[in-house]
């Protein structure tokens, strides 16, 4: 394509033309469109006519800033053009580089510098303050330092107009070249005493910024910050001095006791909300031991929960949530308004109430606030409903459930919550239940009638978002069996049809669980015999069995409610675990027969079932089921004669099973892999090659420690368990074919196996894995070591004991150990930027070791704004003397606090509120003292 | 410090994007696109919860003009009610600059706008928040603009408004 011609000048199209086009186009065209434009301004752009060009550009960073087009490939131009001379012409050039140069990629940038010098020293303000902010939008550091003479002239410009921007520009020129801090921080320091509002408002923004970074540098600037804090009017400038004290004062209490009191005056005075509530915020946030003044905040928060706008709402929730910090009685004295704004329309504005409600909370009225909780969720929408729930939970689960005393209550609460309908913390729930039956043994009784409740209710079934707390429930049916009164019940409810609905996983925990009930019910009607061999109700289920042959669902739900009336007193007799004699009065042989016959009908398809959890569970129940039957039936055929040798092995079977089941499950710490010894000469750093030969013969003894089942005692069973193998393998299997399967897929063994313990939150998976482990040697001791019984000392109400492990709390209290990680690492990142730029900066650059060291962290640390405030700060205190040297600027500063006071004392006579200031003034200087005394080498002196 | 400001019509299309710390055309668009989808219904508080697209501390605010949806994303360093009035004395300038000013002022008048803008947020810092004190300086601009155009815009009538 030739280059532009007079044609293309002529009919170019303008910045409206594209965007009408853009308008007009219908619908899906718009990209067309715009790249046809594109093409357009592509041939455009390289006019020699600079208003060609300028349109061009125009048109290009229109469609740039809001259609994303492309035009780093323009960066040339906008250079080019920005030393037209049109105004329009330059401005065009100055905007497509401000919106579309990056500051560290852009390579034209450096073009621009000279265009930029000219500008900044232009006698056109406007001209000027183009030039300032573009520089502020690409500053980069060669940027920054090219231009900081120009920058220093600017700062006390004549213009008003032109110094507020200069000073606006500063603060990204000290971030990206902090050695201009030693060149312009004295003029910058200068512009606090300007009695013009425009730069004293650029200023103190700029000290607010600054002051935010790192607030201790600033400290020796507060007599002039407090000067403005008492003279100035101006509500913006105020509220950015505020802000700075809000910093400030938490580093030297006696700053805090000489702001406090113009602070309130503000507060009082003012009728601009936003100074209202930056002094309110100040008060609580950074002022909060002065307990009067804490007080009129409050007062004043008060007034903005009462406001109809909800913005001011909105803020005065979360200033008391700052409050109840330090102040509980703030939110209790405004608990009726924080109540009401739980049923506020807007979200934000709940969600802070809610916040504050949860802040309230305690050990005597956690049931009271759950409870308006509850009915507040009831009403709510599924989102902010679910928001409640998830508050509770969290409160509620806090350090290992502190606030909870009666866990009979939470359990059922816990229940509750699930049944809500817009309930989607499922998986919360479900956790809280297991890890509840696993930590609180006084529980248990509670969590059992919870699960039988949910499990039980077939509606359930089909919320998939509760299958959570579904298999919570199943799990606690099954592993707490025998708490619960009526065990033919439960199974019937985890064998029902609409457990199909249920998800592959959480049906395979209903599976699990129906087979840890059928081996309970078959070890207590073998115990109850052996105790009582007459058989005490037998005859009476015989007949009804003889009644409906065949039909044995119908059978067990007819034995059910048969027993039910008769059981319900007996569980509860002592709190803890009924006597089997007693809770199985009822249980016959007729009556495990029809059980069994039930499971069996219900879980024989799904032996066929594709997923294989399912599959593998309901097989190894059928497999057992297969075994004992014929036992079962043979008894219930030849009586007495036959009955007592095919029981034998039955029985045997049977009590090995639930000696498996019976063991108690407890939490297993997050950190109990690492206490496993590792096995001499095992090197785990090691290529995992070198492993695989090494694990055939020293990792035996790990397999077994990692085993299912009680090995010893199983062996002799093994040959029976054909259909349970899954399950059992690394007991039905002999130890060589273990060790040879070890040997084939050693590589994989530790690992895999080891994750299965540490972090298995699923709740099934646990039981015969953590039961065997803690059979085995190396894992006795792990729990020994790990499992802390905590009991709360001399407590009035008895408190069930809630078992925590010694060091699962950074687990536990997830939230917060991730955060003071991240302070380690910020904490370390920054010693070892310091550390390098020490080590380093004496090798990189001999003229001048500060500003190399700058360099340095420039470079290396354009995402690590803090720490390079570090740098800006720690240069401060020689700002004064690059020049003139310490003693000398020292001796200035004097000078100066001279001046100033002897300015204070003539306004000592005209009023009190200047006398006031001017002991300020002397305080702080006092004050300034002691922080110099406190922190030499950081604080600058020159104030003194 | 203000982060941005950003301006975009009720159907989510932007109209002015203005971002103090370099951000990628494609992260603009896509953080254009969230705000707009996090808007708000009427009558409630003007915050939005925007950890998720700027990190923590970072505060958003938004005001309705009839189709123009104004939003300043700022952080800690800024009182939250002091943006909402500076919001006001930006739509003020507009409103003056453009005698009632509308969607379609702000659409054709792109290197305007970003004029203004400039003119009451260097950097990320508030320098001027009296309307009249903006409107004064923008008019300065247009004339010196003009006047350094005299000739090219004196010979045909091509170009524009």
């Amino acid at each position: 394509m030739a280059g532009p011609s007079l044609m293309d000048s002529l009919f170019q199209r303008s910045v409206d033309d594209i965007i009408k086009g853009i308008r007009l186009s219908p619908p899906g065209t718009e990209s067309t469109f715009i790249a046809k434009s594109l093409d357009e301004i592509r041939r455009e752009i390289k006019s020699t006519d600079p208003q060609t060009k300028a349109t061009a550009l125009h048109k290009l960073t229109y469609l740039h800033s809001l259609h994303g087009a492309d035009m780093s490939w323009a960066a040339f131009h906008s250079v080019e053009l920005s030393s037209s001379s049109a105004h329009s012409h330059k401005r065009i050039a100055f905007l497509a580089a401000s919106l579309s140069f990056n500051p560290s990629t852009t390579e034209v940038i450096l073009l621009l510098t000279h265009q930029l010098r000219k500008d900044l020293s232009s006698s056109n303000v406007h001209e000027v303050s183009l030039a300032l902010s573009t520089l502020s939008s690409i500053c980069n550091p060669d940027l920054a330092r090219d231009l900081t003479p120009e920058l220093f002239t600017l700062l006390s410009s004549s213009k008003i107009f032109v110094r507020k921007k200069a000073i606006a520009a500063v603060l990204r020129v000290f971030e990206q070249y902090p050695d201009a801090v030693l060149v312009c921080f004295k003029r910058v320091v200068e512009n606090l005493e300007n009695g013009d509002m425009g730069v004293l408002s650029a200023v103190v923004g700029l000290f607010c910024e600054l002051t935010e970074k790192d607030p201790k540098s600033y400290l020796p600037l507060a007599p002039e910050f407090y000067k403005i804090l008492v003279d100035c009017r101006n509500n913006w400038v105020l509220i950015k001095v505020i802000k700075i004290f809000a910093k400030l004062a938490p580093l030297e209490p006696r700053l805090g006791k000489r702001v406090v009191e113009p602070i309130c005056e503000h507060m009082g005075r003012t009728g601009a909300k936003s100074l209202a509530f930056e002094c309110v915020r100040t008060i609580v946030t950074s002022l909060s031991d002065h307990d009067s003044a804490v007080k009129l905040a409050v007062g004043k928060l008060r007034e903005f929960l009462l406001d109809d706008d909800p913005n001011l709402k909105y803020l005065g929730l979360q200033a008391l949530a700052i409050v109840a910090r330090t102040n509980m009685w703030a939110v209790l004295e405004n608990k009726e308004l924080v109540v009401k704004a739980l049923s506020d329309v807007d979200v934000n504005i709940k969600l802070e109430a809610l916040r504050l409600v949860m802040c309230m909370v305690s050990e005597d009225n956690i049931m009271e606030i759950c409870r308006i909780l509850i009915s507040h969720a009831l009403k709510s929408d599924p989102e902010f409903c679910n928001e409640i729930l998830d508050f509770i939970l969290l409160t509620c689960g806090r350090n290992f459930y502190e606030v909870i005393f009666d866990f009979d209550w939470y359990v059922s609460f816990l229940g509750e919550m699930a049944r809500i309908p817009h309930c989607q913390k499922g998986s919360e729930i479900e956790s809280q239940l297991v890890d509840i039956g696993m930590r609180v043994k006084d529980a248990r009784l509670q969590l059992v009638h919870v699960a039988r409740d949910l499990v039980i209710d077939p509606a359930l079934l089909g919320n998939p978002f509760i299958h959570g707390v579904l298999a919570a429930a199943a799990w606690v049916s099954g592993e707490y069996i025998e708490l619960s009164r009526n065990p033919f019940e439960i199974m019937e409810a985890l064998l029902q049809p609409r457990t199909s609905l249920l998800t592959p996983s959480v049906r395979a925990v209903y599976i699990q669980s129906a087979f840890k009930v059928i081996i309970f019910c078959l070890n207590s009607y073998l115990k109850l015999n052996g105790d009582d061999p007459s058989y005490p109700s037998e005859s009476t289920y015989s007949d009804v069995k003889s009644d409906y042959p065949g039909r044995f669902e119908t059978v067990a739900s007819q034995l059910l409610s048969d027993t039910e009336p008769d059981n319900p007193n007996m569980v509860v007799k002592h709190g803890q675990k009924p006597s089997v004699s007693s809770k199985m009065h009822h249980l016959t042989l007729e009556s495990l027969v029809a059980l069994v016959n039930l499971v069996e009908t219900n879980l024989g398809p799904l032996a066929g079932s594709n997923e294989v959890e399912v599959q593998e569970r309901a097989s190894n129940v059928l497999g057992l089921i297969k075994l004992i039957k014929p036992k079962l039936l043979g008894c219930l055929d030849t009586r007495e004669g036959d009955k007592a040798n095919g029981e034998l092995k039955a029985s045997e079977m049977v009590e090995l099973i639930f000696g498996a089941f019976s063991e108690d499950l407890g939490p297993v710490s997050l950190n109990a892999q690492e206490r496993v010894p590792v096995p001499d000469g095992l090197v785990l750093k090691e290529n995992l090659r070198d492993l695989e030969e090494i694990c055939g013969d020293i990792e035996l003894p790990l397999s077994t420690s990692f085993s299912l089942v009680k090995l010893q005692t199983m062996d002799a069973t093994s040959n029976l368990e054909h259909h349970s193998k899954e399950e059992f393998e690394p007991s039905t299997e002999s130890t060589s074919l273990l060790a040879e399967h070890r040997k084939r897929h050693g590589l994989y063994y530790l690992p895999a196996e080891n994750a299965g313990i540490i972090s298995n939150d699923y709740p099934p998976a646990h039981d015969p894995k953590d039961k065997a482990s803690d059979e085995t040697e190396d894992l006795v001791k792990l729990t020994e070591q790990s499992l802390v019984i905590k009991k709360k000392p001399n407590q009035a109400k008895s408190r069930p004991v809630v078992v925590k492990l010694d060091d699962g709390e950074g687990f536990k209290v997830a939230a917060k150990a991730p955060e003071f990680k991240a302070d380690l690492i910020s904490g370390a990142v920054q010693e070892v930027l310091l550390g390098n730029e020490a080590t380093t900066s004496s090798s990189r650059r001999k003229s001048s070791k500060k500003s190399s060291k700058r360099r340095e962290m420039d470079e290396s640390n354009v995402g690590v704004p803090e720490s390079k405030n570090e740098i800006v700060k720690a240069d401060m205190p020689e700002i004064g003397f690059s020049s003139s040297g310490r003693r000398k600027h020292h001796g200035h500063g004097k000078e100066r606090k001279h001046r100033s006071s002897g300015k204070d004392k003539v306004h000592d006579h005209k009023d009190k509120q200047k006398s006031e200031h001017g002991h300020g003034k002397h305080k702080s200087r006092q004050r300034a003292d002691g922080a110099l005394a406190a922190q030499s080498p950081v604080i600058p002196d020159f104030l003194l | 410090m203000i982060r941005g400001v950003i301006i975009m019509n009720d159907q989510g299309k932007p109209r002015l994007v203005k971002f103090y710390e370099f951000q990628p055309v494609e992260k603009q668009q896509e953080l254009v696109r969230s705000i707009y989808r996090s808007r708000r219904a009427e009558n409630v508080s003007n915050f939005v919860k925007v950890d998720s697209l700027f990190g923590p501390d970072v505060r958003l605010v938004y005001k309705t003009f009839a189709t123009l949806y104004f939003v300043f994303i700022f952080d800690n360093s800024e009182n939250e009610l002091a943006m909402l009035d500076l919001m006001q004395v930006f739509v003020e300038t507009l409103d003056k600059c453009f005698s009632n000013v509308c969607e379609l002022d702000v659409v054709f008048n792109f290197k305007k706008v970003h004029t203004i803008l400039d003119e009451i947020i260097l950097g990320g810092q508030v320098l001027e928040t009296s309307s009249s004190e903006v409107v004064k300086a923008v008019e300065e601009i247009s004339k010196m603009e003009s006047n350094g155009n005299s000739i090219i815009s004196s010979i045909p009538g091509w170009q524009g408004r």
